[in-house]
């Protein structure tokens, strides 16, 4: 069957299969950036932005991005300008391996659309559904921190 | 005096943004899987049910007859070498007891068959279309099953090679005595002993094993595969398919973390056999329930410490006593079991009679490997609970007592030298220790003095504060082996070549900057390929800590080839004596300060006079494996009503010796902290009486999330290595084994109890404080 969404601002007429996740769809798309870390919504590598809401794309349907706005790593930042919380995972160290980084940075860009100034506990309770083995979660919450603290976005 | 030798560094010691962070964040395609997979079978595998069982009969006709299968493996159609998945250096110190699939399965788990097909969904419905008849066999689920007379010989097979004694299921020994640690026992007037446990763990890395192999426009075998390893994997799997080692190319794109589970050669010659058999790609993952039951765990163990002391808290003799769990296979069995001693009994070498001994048994469970920590995880637990029940005996102060006996610089144990990694090991002396600082540091920073022994209470709360010390190495002295091509481009730039191996480690940043540092460029102007067997040189890969140390030698002794290569052009362009010539910020300055741009005078050795490229390539083979150190100090709450241990608060003081960027730096303590954490408290695989694992899932095995984590006070010590690149020493491994024992000494402070078994779960908590309140 046939979708029509609008994927990173471009709009895009997919085909899907039937049962098939938007995770799936996505990386056939090539947005290789969105990861699968358990297929079962408990480690949060694949979450994207559905109509800027952070979901799991491994438990949603590709169908479910119908007449929807998906936004996944790649359509994050504007040009070579990084998104200020992508800014700030490079300037605070926050990454290691990466895997998880586009599901965290992710996450982060929907939370802070709702709180201005976070302290470092709902921070952590925000970022609770994107599990890091290499972090430690320190430099990735005060990374998020920081982006917290620039200049808000209109587009974030 | 550290701080004058590093005051000379530019780039050494900065924070430099990672090479391949602005990739990552964006999201761009770097991994395995990240590839255009139009024409890629899709491998899926059938496993196990049975914990030991003899295959009797195994029908593939069904799975190959449906359409769009394209080829099934079994142990019936494929190479029987035996080898080991462990991926260390050659001739590697462990069993060659393993086959690609064999005619009996050890574990739950263990490969039984591999279909390839046309799309997932259609491999999926042609692995449940085989048939299989299985033989079932008694089996061992535990260490004391494996143990017990009459206990099912788990390799039983007459190929395998190198297991201690197959017939009473040991797949490892180690036995080392220094002096007389019985007689010594006699005399001291205090012993203290205690036995802990540590249960199966998983390393839980997000990204799954996976590796991706197709055949080149030459035929040859190209594996992109998420390895900690690549030279070891193209061996191995050269070794099992017979192929000769030039046909494989093994290819490590970014890899999802490691944490010791992609030490392991689990899934490449599955898929590389694959690629022979039909000539197509293929991509074998695992699914992260195949990555619970089927990969590799962190060894299980019971090991007793017994500590021998004067009455003044001075140790005269200790004994450690290992029993590690290897599960169905040998892998790095005996490693391990060494480490859990070599990497522990050196830190207190105020004792002069030390015995280490220990088996490492087969069991019929999942198989254990390499886990960051790599045995000393285990062996810390006991020691540094040891060590706080020592003070607590003799009266004095849990920091004291570790004082009065700890290593220090000058020093050595001879256990150095008598424990190696499967074999003798090294002598040396210990050249950097700041242990003492990092002490000094995280009594302060955790207000030990004012906090300690208070039982402040809150509510239902109880707080207590722990601590305990640590030491790791830095490589496998005269073993692991790392090399490095430095060479230089006309613009004055330069491409780093490593065989060394970042699994997300930032080791690709920070050898960088140890290359612009000897070139005097920044680090932005060092192009780093890391880990290709094709273009790279040879390293034995990321584990044992060695890759700071030991790659980052090698890329420090190869820049300077190639410095003093740029000081012979400089010399023949400025017409002056090389002597009289210095590299600085991207320029070559002679003494009458007439200078060359390092683009002029590598332009000029490109195209102008006397033609040559400006390359070297060097090689690191450590002598010495300079530990890092750790003081380990937290503050826990442990709810009396339900038995709820949580972290307050957590202080990291190491002494790694120059970190080469300590944002990394402190970024691999903080992971490893909470990883230990993790162990600690909530992590450890169940298993049913049949030996299936009862809780294979991210959601049922409890690693820690950002919420579970209190902010980790990372202290980075000023220090310098001698024999370590710029100074440097490992950091990687070393803080993994510290939450244990700290925790552990943290409850005790707080509730009383002494707990040695993890994880310290509510019921255990509980339950100890219970039976402690019922004693008399």
């Amino acid at each position: 069957m046939k979708i029509e969404t609008t994927l990173n601002g471009c709009r895009r007429a997919v085909d899907i299969r039937p049962g098939e996740t938007l995770l799936e769809m996505l990386r056939r798309l090539g947005m290789h950036g969105v990861k699968e870390g358990c297929g079962s919504g408990d480690c949060g590598a694949c979450t994207v932005l559905l109509d800027g809401s952070a979901i799991n794309a491994c438990l949603a349907f590709a169908a479910k991005a119908h007449g929807h706005t998906v936004t996944t790593i790649e359509g994050l930042a504007s040009g070579d300008t990084l998104h200020p919380v992508q800014q700030a995972f490079l300037d605070e160290g926050a990454i290691q391996c990466g895997y998880c980084t586009p599901g965290m940075v992710l996450s982060a860009v929907d939370f802070l659309r709702h709180h201005q100034r976070p302290t470092d506990d709902e921070i952590r309770r925000a970022i609770a559904g994107n599990l890091c083995r290499c972090t430690g979660y320190a430099k990735q919450v005060a990374a998020i921190r920081r982006a917290s603290e620039s200049e808000p976005r209109e587009d974030a | 005096m550290s701080r004058e030798k590093q005051r000379g560094f530019r780039v050494v010691g900065t924070n430099a943004t990672k090479v391949d962070g602005l990739s990552l964040v964006t999201g761009r395609p770097k991994f395995v899987a990240d590839i255009d997979l139009a024409d890629t079978l899709i491998v899926r595998l059938l496993t196990s049910p049975h914990a030991h069982a003899r295959i009797t009969a195994i029908d593939t006709s069904g799975a190959e007859a449906i359409p769009g299968v394209a080829c099934v493996l079994a142990h019936t159609n494929t190479p029987t070498p035996r080898f080991t998945t462990a991926g260390q250096g050659y001739p590697e110190p462990s069993p060659y007891d393993t086959r690609l699939f064999d005619s009996k399965v050890r574990f739950v788990g263990d490969f039984v068959a591999a279909v390839a097909a046309e799309s997932q969904e259609v491999a999926e419905r042609a692995v449940r279309a085989l048939r299989v008849s299985y033989e079932q066999l008694p089996a061992a689920l535990s260490i004391d099953d494996a143990l017990a007379d009459g206990a099912p010989v788990i390799h039983d097979e007459p190929d395998a090679q190198g297991i201690y004694d197959a017939l009473h299921n040991v797949a490892a020994n180690v036995d080392i005595d220094v002096g007389d640690a019985a007689s010594a026992f006699d005399a001291c007037p205090v012993v203290v002993e205690t036995t802990c446990e540590t249960p199966y763990a998983q390393h839980t890395p997000i990204e799954t094993h996976l590796v991706h192999s197709a055949l080149d426009s030459d035929g040859r075998l190209v594996l992109r595969s998420s390895t900690q390893v690549p030279f070891h994997a193209r061996r191995i799997v050269a070794h099992t398919l017979g192929l000769p080692l030039h046909r494989i190319r093994v290819i490590k794109p970014r890899v999802g973390g490691g944490f010791g589970t992609k030490q392991e050669i689990l899934l490449e010659s599955i898929a590389g056999l694959v690629t022979l058999r039909t000539g197509r790609p293929a991509l074998l993952q695992l699914t992260r329930h195949e990555e619970f039951v089927s990969s590799r765990t962190r060894h299980p163990m019971r090991v007793r410490v017994k500590a021998g002391a004067e009455k003044d808290g001075t140790l005269r003799a200790l004994e450690m006593e290992a029993l590690s769990n290897t599960g169905a296979y040998g892998s790095h069995a005996l490693t391990v079991l060494s480490n859990t001693g070599s990497k522990t009994l050196p830190l207190y070498n105020k004792a002069s009679d030390v015995h280490f001994y220990g088996v490492a048994l087969y069991t019929n469970l999942p198989v254990a490997g390499a886990y960051r920590g790599y045995g000393a995880t285990q062996g810390y637990f006991p020691l540094e609970t040891a060590m706080d029940q020592l003070a607590e005996r003799v009266g004095l102060d849990p920091i004291t007592v570790r004082e009065k006996n700890h290593i220090r610089s000058g020093e050595s144990s001879p256990i150095f030298e008598k424990l190696g990694e499967g074999r003798e090991g090294v002598a040396f002396s210990i050249r950097s220790c700041e242990l003492p600082r990092c002490i000094e540091i995280g009594r302060q920073r955790i207000a030990w003095d004012e906090r300690r022994g208070r039982r402040n209470r809150e509510g239902s709360w109880v707080h207590g504060l722990g601590m305990s010390i640590h030491m790791q190495g830095s490589g496998i002295p005269q073993i692991d082996m790392g090399a490095a091509t430095v060479r230089m481009n006309e613009d004055g730039s330069c491409q780093l070549l490593v065989g060394a191996t970042d699994i997300g480690t930032g080791s690709d940043t920070i050898l960088s900057q140890i290359a612009a540092e000897v070139l005097g460029i920044p680090s932005s102007h060092v192009v780093v390929t890391s880990s290709d067997t094709d273009t790279t040189p040879f390293d034995v890969g990321a584990y044992a800590s060695s890759t700071t140390y030991v790659s980052g030698m090698a890329v420090q002794r190869a820049a300077e080839k190639v410095r003093a290569q740029i000081l012979d052009v400089a010399a023949g362009a400025l017409q002056v004596g090389r002597e009289a010539l210095s590299l600085e910020a991207g320029r070559v300055v002679a003494a009458d300060g007439r200078s060359a741009s390092l683009a002029e005078l590598c332009s000029r050795a490109t195209h102008v006079v006397d033609q040559f490229q400006i390359e070297a390539t060097a090689s690191c083979v450590p002598e010495e494996s300079p530990p890092p150190f750790l003081a380990s100090f937290a503050e826990v709450a442990v709810d009396t009503e339900t038995g709820f241990v949580k972290v307050v608060k957590y202080v990291a003081a190491v002494d790694c010796g120059v970190p080469i960027n300590p944002k990394m730096a402190e970024g691999q303590v903080e992971g490893a902290i909470v990883n230990g954490i993790g162990y600690a408290l909530t992590e450890h695989m169940l298993f049913s009486s049949r030996g299936r694992v009862r809780n294979p899932s991210l959601f049922d095995y409890k690693i820690p999330c950002a919420a579970d984590v209190p902010d980790i006070d990372v202290v980075l010590v000023d220090s310098y290595e001698p024999t370590g690149p710029m100074g440097a020493k490992s950091v990687g491994e070393i803080a993994i084994n510290a939450p244990i024992p700290t925790i552990a000494n943290a409850i005790y402070d707080a509730v009383g109890v002494r707990l040695t078994t993890t994880p310290f779960t509510p019921e255990r908590v509980l339950a100890a404080m219970r039976k402690a309140s019922e004693a008399p």
